[in-house]
């Protein structure tokens, strides 16, 4: 009864999406209040009945009903509650049902708290809204339905996968999502704009904090995947260029420059066309992802062709949504008046640089990805792009963008002062010289480029620190002014500063544990000592542990200093899932500092040894730690007064300053 | 491993049983420097029965026999360059995982940095012609605009 209750409420949210994407566009032609104020409770009622099917499918997890398909094919009793909770969209259909009640629920959140917009704008907007709300709707009833019944239900379910048993299914699948789908709002919003036929520096101000808030979803969401595959692999690796984690790096990229073409658009009326179109860009490239990841089409462009009905409906959306928007975009963004002039040198100029690198780096990631399913497609013929190549063409692109990404804060609207920025920014590079002549001396050996790697890590850095210093004048006003002025100092620029500094930390991250991290594989026996940077670890022998749907084989290691001193133990485990009969490596960490030994084990050999490896890994949690520093500028931005109180209403007063004529 | 885990995530595919990863202790070869090169090497190979893993990651069997065969090559005396022609003339162009300059990869190779000039090129246009713009005086203010300016500095200085 639940389920059919779930399939009846996601009906009738399809309903109500058709209503919401048609009457109010039809009041904003024809001028009709009433139907275009039909548009916010809509979106509420859309949203109601979404988190009800939302809902009844989480019953249906949580009390393990088997006749359900989705739940038989995907839990089991057994599994532990979170992660009966967690299986829900740890599946095809599951997710889809994550995607669309995460889509309606900011439908919700625009029709709640748009009060400010003005009322054409937001009808428009919640329209374009339902558009996609709708199709989503239809794909999920069409082709994705979790609420499907099986006649005779079984005893028990199968299991979830036993890889996606892990705390990281729980945040990492919603924050993504929660990013991907953020970029909607910026969608709606600008096909809306485009509409109307009218944009002007206020609709930066109210589409601003959606991508913000979508961004640093995305960002810890990204970060997060990251660290699980990390810990879960075996072999510490975090970043593999899979077309999977591309799909979800491109619309980062696309998204953090439209963060910034924002600010143009916002402060300065410029870049307004450019603002519209990477808008359309960001949510077209997360359709994109939601289409590589759940078409098949990535495991092999013939498991698409095998199976097509999922992935060719996805791929209708695609093209409708995608070509349907970029359409619109050319035919009506030429009625939009560009606005606000400034010289290359400026704050502006040094966005447009970012933006310029910023989408460059993002078509690499993108050609990257599909050349080769394009050109098998298009020729038959075979190629590999893999990590070789994006590391040879993303990095000389965005290690640019990170020497300059200092100088940006610094500058003036309007016409900059370059050299004025350089002389600030002279001990940032005096400190980053230091810094790459210490990473020279101190590790001998490793690749030649790291050590710059490391110098711009720590430019990054400490530009940050300087734009702080330099806008509360430390060092030149008496501790109480210049904590007044840090107190008064915008959010804002306090969150540009995070960001930023956040940035320098992942790359310094990345740089030290790739460069400079040590790898041991080796086979061992009970009383056998590896030695790794300067620890050494001791094998004591192999025991069996009972999981609640799990046993783990364990090696014990005790760890210490080359001095003696004890320092732990790390216990890696092979663990085995009779449902499944599946074996995952459960690596053992310790964390040290910021640095981290990573062991992992491999199959127990004949003569009672194991074979293992081991990796100490320097600085390596910066990577996500820098993540979160991010993430904590985005929020500090997000609280920003201009923000929360919301765009003026400045209709009246802008009308009555314009130049008569 | 690797690609059953991504896959897992994001497909939700039902994985396989799958066994520990990679290079095993008994492949590496003695000679340290042989065997650094062995690994760099093996992580620009393809192994071509998986999804998109380097040789070096990989737990395939053929991936397997792939190690061995690069170090092979290497204790026989081969130069870096020689060791992937050898690979790929025995199993094409596939196994790289960057691909050759060609005309088959033109497009793929030639558009981050034509898509980075061509935008450059186009800023400088457009900086050019904005400048001209600046350059033009603002326009002076209307008799209205004269007044209401005169009315609203008096205001403000006497509030």
């Amino acid at each position: 009864m639940i389920a059919e209750l779930g399939h009846y409420a996601l009906m009738l949210a399809l309903g109500l999406a058709l209503i919401q994407g048609t009457m109010p566009i039809i009041g904003t032609r024809s001028n009709d209040v009433v139907l275009m104020s039909m548009a916010a409770p809509t979106a509420l009622a859309q949203f109601a009945f979404v988190a009800m099917a939302f809902t009844a499918l989480a019953i249906c997890y949580v009390i393990s009903d088997f006749s359900v398909l989705n739940v038989f094919e995907n839990s089991n009793s057994q599994m532990p509650f979170i992660y009966r909770l967690t299986s829900i969209w740890g599946n095809h259909e599951g997710s889809m049902m994550l995607w669309v009640s995460i889509l309606t629920f900011f439908g919700a959140l625009v029709a709640v708290f748009g009060n400010n917009l003005p009322a054409v704008l937001k009808a428009n907007a919640l329209a374009v809204q339902a558009w996609i709300a709708a199709a989503f709707h239809l794909f999920i009833l069409m082709t994705s339905n979790p609420f499907v019944r099986i006649p005779q239900a079984p005893f028990e379910g199968q299991d979830l996968n036993p890889i996606l048993q892990d705390p990281g299914l729980a945040f990492h699948p919603p924050l993504l999502y929660l990013g991907y789908v953020g970029f909607s709002i910026a969608f709606s919003f600008a096909i809306a704009a485009l509409l109307e036929g009218r944009i002007d520096a206020a609709w930066a101000r109210w589409v601003r904090p959606w991508v913000l808030g979508a961004w640093m979803c995305l960002t810890v969401g990204i970060a997060g995947g990251s660290y699980w595959a990390y810990y879960t692999l075996g072999w510490g690796g975090f970043w593999f260029w899979d077309p999977v984690e591309n799909a979800s790096l491109m619309p980062w990229l696309a998204g953090t420059a439209l963060l910034h073409s924002a600010v143009v658009m916002e402060k300065r009326g410029a870049l307004k066309i450019w603002t519209i179109l990477l808008a359309i860009l960001t949510f077209s490239l997360s359709l994109i992802g939601t289409f590589l990841v759940r078409s098949g089409v990535l495991t092999s462009v013939h498991t698409f062709a095998t199976d097509p009905m999922r992935g060719v409906f996805i791929l209708a959306i695609l093209v409708v949504f995608i070509g349907g928007a970029l359409a619109l975009y050319g035919w009506r963004a030429p009625l939009l008046k560009q606005g606000g002039l400034f010289a290359p040198i400026s704050r502006e100029g040094a966005l447009v640089f970012n933006n310029l690198f910023l989408t460059t780096a993002c078509a690499s990631v993108f050609i990257g990805t599909l050349y080769p399913l394009a050109l098998e497609a298009l020729t038959g013929a075979k190629i590999s792009v893999g990590p070789p190549f994006f590391n040879a063409t993303f990095g000389p692109l965005f290690i640019p963008l990170m020497v300059v990404m200092p100088f940006g804060p610094l500058m003036g609207w309007k016409r900059g002062d370059l050299l004025g920025a350089a002389q600030r920014l002279l001990a940032a590079a005096i400190l980053a010289a230091l810094a790459t002549a210490a990473a020279f001396a101190i590790e001998q050996g490793g690749p030649v480029l790291a050590p710059l790697g490391a110098g711009v890590a720590v430019f990054v850095m400490a530009g940050a620190v300087i734009d702080v210093a330099e806008r509360t004048l430390v060092l030149r006003l008496p501790f109480r002014a210049v904590l007044q002025r840090a107190i008064g100092l915008p959010r804002s620029a306090w969150g540009t500063a995070f960001a930023h500094f956040g940035l320098g930390v992942t790359l310094l991250g990345i740089v030290a544990a790739t460069a400079w991290g040590s790898e041991r594989i080796a086979e061992m026996k009970v009383g056998d000592n590896l030695d790794i940077a300067h620890y050494r670890l001791t094998f004591t022998g192999l025991f069996s542990r009972q999981g609640p749907n799990y046993r783990d084989m364990v090696g014990r290691f005790i760890v210490r200093r080359m001095n003696g001193d004890l320092i732990g133990v790390m216990e890696p485990s092979r663990r085995s899932f009779p449902s499944r009969n599946m074996t995952t490596t459960e690596a053992a960490l310790m964390t040290r500092g910021v640095s981290q030994l990573y062991l992992s084990l491999g199959d127990p050999m004949q003569n009672g040894g194991v074979a293992v490896r081991l990796y100490f890994k320097p600085q390596v949690l910066l990577i996500w730690l820098g993540a979160a520093i991010m993430f904590a500028g985005g929020a500090l931005s997000l609280s920003d007064r201009r923000l929360r109180v919301g765009a003026p209403q400045p209709a009246k007063t802008k009308a009555a300053l314009r130049p008569a004529g | 491993m690797r690609r059953v885990f991504l896959l897992a995530l994001a497909l939700f595919l039902l994985a396989p049983a799958f066994t520990w990863a990679a290079v095993q202790p008994d492949e590496m070869l003695r000679n340290s420097a042989l065997e650094a090169r062995a690994r760099t090497l093996s992580q620009q190979l393809r192994c071509m029965v998986c999804q998109n893993e380097s040789i070096d990651e990989s737990d395939a069997p053929l991936a397997h026999d792939l190690r061995v065969l690069v170090r092979e090559r290497l204790q026989a005396g081969d130069s870096d360059a020689q060791v992937l022609d050898f690979l790929v003339a025995r199993y094409g162009e596939f196994v790289l995982l960057k691909p050759r300059l060609s005309w088959r990869t033109a497009i793929l190779w030639g558009l981050p940095p034509g898509l980075l000039l061509s935008g450059i090129a186009l800023l400088v246009v457009a900086a050019t012609r904005r400048r001209g713009r600046m350059q033009e005086p603002a326009p002076n203010l209307t008799a209205t605009e004269q007044a209401r300016l005169k009315k609203i500095l008096a205001d403000s200085r006497n509030p």
